[in-house]
């Protein structure tokens, strides 16, 4: 892509609509990545802007915006706020700095808005304050003034409503303005600018300089800001990353020293800080923001009083959560039912255009058959992510963290454990990642190691699988409740219900210490942004079939080979060469045909037991035995290591190469179904499946799960222990579940 | 640094105060400051979770939940 004419960093509280703003600027274009050396998400997007100033006059420019993380201060308690000011200040490797910032504020709510505008306003970029949900304030009863607020703080104001996407040509123009302004009017502008830390005490100011000397007589490139944030902020993510090794421990000492000459002089670090800026925002807003005196009854409040209630809210959180996943199950059928019809569509296709060999075969059973069993669990995904994606935009997320933070506590987490581990249900990655929200390490800590636990959606393909081959279809209350469904609400129920006491565990023997703190913004309902979700789903829809694209599509062809080879297979291709012949003839002879069949069958199936895989699967069928499966389950639960989903493509590959010759059985459900041991016992029971579930709730199979706990705990320590604890938990479940299921059976 | 009998604890659902002081000089006494929990703001109790705790509280304009513990490091005088 080419050079971005300017970069443009968008920054706001959480809950401000900066997701809504984003989109409104850059459509849906958003590439997401994280930056390097942190798991902080990057998001960045694309606009055009007339930037006339530039001769010739080529119409329009692209502009980079850069999204930062939702965040109240710039104050470096956590990695997000770190990565902010580093964004914002240069001092993000491979990041330009940006020429501009945007800094977005609920209108509703200014004065704490303006918290982090006075921070952010003090790193000396050319700053535009959008004021967003416009439309409420007059509704309300609140009375702002832009343009005095625009004299007082000395940037551009504008005010816009960005889920209704309204005001977004005024940013645009606003931003365009602010860019092309002239180098030096710019610089003035900034100059001249009021600030906050100017009417910061005489003794800080000397205290900066201070430090500020000796950091640039140390040949660190750093700016004014950034040491006062060292100063400020106790908690030192900004030492380790901005600050070379060789000065650190010199650093430590100085900043101990000043801060207790600080508070000795009557400067509480970090309060004053905050009592300042506080002050300063009252002094420039006095006479601009007017509230009603009496707080007016909101809609928002009337539901959050039956959201929260005592017996109301629990009951209503638990029907949603049962709603979803029975949504799951019937509204995707008919979406998958097209699916697997086209899967077939494409199998035969290719069947009739190449002739019985190892192409045909690699095509066939290694590629429709694995990626394809696995693409048709696309529709549940995105019902998923619809649905999470809504509950966390309308506000209802952060509710539900307040109904079950007693709870979290109680197990050894609090209510901010709650998101990361309710999306650790989409995907275990963006809820590991989400865990960077709660300030407590130990608390941390506890929902990343559980949060694997969590059903995520490459579960549930397996799962669904199972339960469609094995679970009768009995429906209860006039067909609107599924057995089906019931034991799929219980599957993706299991690995939250075992969290608990392991959560627990975790707490009370590896993570002993103080206790944490639950201060959170409860921000009032809104309708979700259909822009949002649905840009949301799109991102996870894309990252799945990228996932089916790369290491899917690869782990499928790495096990049809291990299955294919080495056998020789040209006896099998010629008398499939006849079969089809005479499956084309008008009127086939059966007295051939039969035969033929069977031979096709007991051909194959000797393949498979002399290929590598079924070597590999007599080696490790005594280790799963005891759990109900044969060798081949055992090889497919091998082979998905890198991913759970892997599974279906695995077993899709095994059976599509080793099924009988019969085009009634085409789709993997009726493969598993007719397997047979030996013996004639069908390999597939009840036992079995449940066995197969119960091993997949609690297993830790996915490597990308393991890498970002690697990178967020920054150890490999972490995810080796997620490893050997939840494949244990997972053999141990399967082994009991197989064990009690057959008793019951019988 | 002046005290008051009363913290947010004391707030009964639908009860308003003025916040005194927060008391503490750590992390979390700077997270509930930069919240907006200002000495001379009025806050009001709007309501509790299922389970007791946390807390609703109606400050600066907007809501925010917390702990008993945090809650009780916010002193009062009540109001009316």
């Amino acid at each position: 892509m080419s050079q971005p004419a300017a970069t443009v960093a968008l920054i706001g509280n959480p809950n401000t609509g900066k997701s809504s703003l984003f989109n409104a600027l850059c459509g849906g274009n958003a590439r997401v990545g994280n930056y390097p050396g942190v798991t902080v998400e990057h998001k960045t997007g694309r606009l055009s802007l007339p930037l006339d100033a530039r001769p010739p006059s080529s119409s329009t420019a692209p502009i980079e915006i850069v999204d930062l993380p939702g965040t109240y201060s710039l104050a470096a308690r956590s990695a997000d706020e770190a990565v902010s000011v580093d964004v914002l200040s240069g001092a993000m490797s491979g990041v330009r700095r940006p020429d501009a910032v945007i800094v977005i504020a609920d209108a509703t709510n200014l004065e704490r808005n303006l918290y982090l505008f006075s921070q952010v306003v003090e790193l000396g970029l050319p700053t535009l304050l959008v004021l967003n949900m416009w439309d409420r304030v007059s509704s309300s009863g609140i009375k702002v003034d832009p343009d005095g607020l625009s004299r007082q703080l000395g940037v551009p104001v504008v005010c816009t409503s960005a889920s209704k996407r309204q005001g977004i040509t005024e940013v645009r123009n606003s931003l365009a303005a602010l860019l092309q302004s002239d180098q030096a009017v710019r610089a003035s502008a900034i100059a001249s600018r009021p600030t906050a830390a100017s009417g910061f005490p005489e003794i800080f100011q000397q205290e900066t300089d201070l430090l500020l000397e000796w950091l640039v007589g140390s040949k660190v490139a750093i700016e004014r800001f950034q040491v006062q944030r060292l100063l400020i902020d106790t908690a030192e993510a900004h030492v380790h990353r901005s600050i070379p090794d060789r000065l650190a421990t010199d650093l430590r000492s100085r900043l101990t020293e000043a801060r207790s000459r600080l508070s000795s002089a009557g400067v509480p670090i970090p309060l004053f800080e905050t009592k300042a800026r506080y002050a300063w925002i009252k002094s420039k807003t006095a006479g601009l923001i007017e509230r009603p005196r009496q707080r007016p009854a909101t809609w928002s409040d009337t539901l959050d009083r039956c959201l929260t209630h005592r017996w109301f809210g629990l009951l209503f959180f638990v029907l949603l959560m049962f709603l979803i996943f029975q949504s799951i199950t019937l509204v995707a059928r008919w979406p998958m039912t097209w699916i697997e019809s086209f899967q077939g569509y494409v199998a035969s296709g290719i069947e009739n255009l190449i002739g019985p060999g190892p192409l045909r075969s690699l095509l066939v059973d290694g590629v429709v058959g694995g990626v394809g069993s696995v693409l048709m669990f696309l529709p549940q995904i995105a019902i998923l992510f619809l649905f999470i994606g809504i509950l966390e935009d309308c506000g209802y997320m952060s509710r539900a963290a307040f109904v079950m933070d007693k709870f979290m506590a109680s197990i050894g987490m609090s209510g901010k454990s709650f998101l990361p581990l309710m999306s650790s249900f989409a995907c275990a990655i963006p809820g590991i990642m989400a865990t960077r929200t709660i300030d407590h390490r130990k608390d941390r800590m506890v929902t990343i190691l559980v949060a694997p636990l969590m059903s995520c959606s490459a579960r549930l393909p397996v799962y669904i699988l199972m339960v469609a081959a094995f679970v009768p279809d009995i429906r209860y209350a006039s067909g609107w409740l599924s057995l089906q469904g019931i034991v799929l609400f219980a599957m993706q129920s299991l690995g939250a219900l075992v969290a608990i006491p392991i959560a627990w565990l975790f707490k009370r023997f590896l993570f002993r210490g103080e206790p944490s703190t639950f201060i959170m913004e409860l921000a009032s309902y809104r309708w979700p942004s259909l822009h949002v979700v649905f840009g949301r789903v799109w991102e996870r829809i894309k990252a799945f079939l990228v996932r089916a694209g790369t290491l899917i599509f690869v782990t499928s062809v790495l096990v049809w080979a291990a299955a294919y080879f080495p056998g020789d297979h040209t006896a099998v291709d010629t008398a499939i060469r006849r079969w089809e012949e005479l499956k084309a003839s008008a009127e086939p002879n059966q007295e051939e045909l039969v035969p033929l069949e069977t031979s096709i069958n007991l051909e194959k199936s000797r393949l498979i037991e002399q290929s590598y895989l079924g070597m590999a699967g007599r080696v490790i069928e005594p280790a799963v035995r005891p759990l109900g499966w044969d060798g081949k389950i055992g090889v497919a639960v091998l082979a998905s290591f890198p991913a759970r989903e892997v599974i279906i493509a695995t077993l899709g590959t095994i059976y599509a190469l080793g099924s009988d010759t019969d085009e009634n059985s085409d789709s993997l459900k009726e493969q598993l179904q007719g397997a047979q041991w030996p013996d004639g016992k069908p390999v597939f029971t009840l036992a079995t499946a449940f066995s197969i579930m119960v091993f997949f709730a609690l297993c830790a199979q996915c490597a990308s799960t393991l890498v970002t706990i690697q990178r967020e705990t920054n150890s490999w320590r972490w995810p080796i222990f997620s490893f050997v604890y939840m494949t244990s938990l997972a053999y141990v479940g399967a082994w009991l579940t197989y064990n009690l299921v057959s008793l019951w059976i019988l | 640094m002046s005290s008051s009998p009363w913290t947010l604890c004391d707030l009964k659902p639908g009860e308003c105060g003025r916040i005194v002081s927060v008391q503490g000089t750590d992390s979390l006494a700077a997270r509930l400051l930069e919240m907006g929990l200002l000495p001379g703001e009025e806050i009001e109790h709007i309501g509790t979770a299922p389970m007791g705790d946390p807390i609703e509280f109606s400050v600066y304009g907007y809501r925010i939940s917390l702990r008993r513990d945090e809650a009780a490091r916010v002193q009062i005088e009540k109001q009316p």
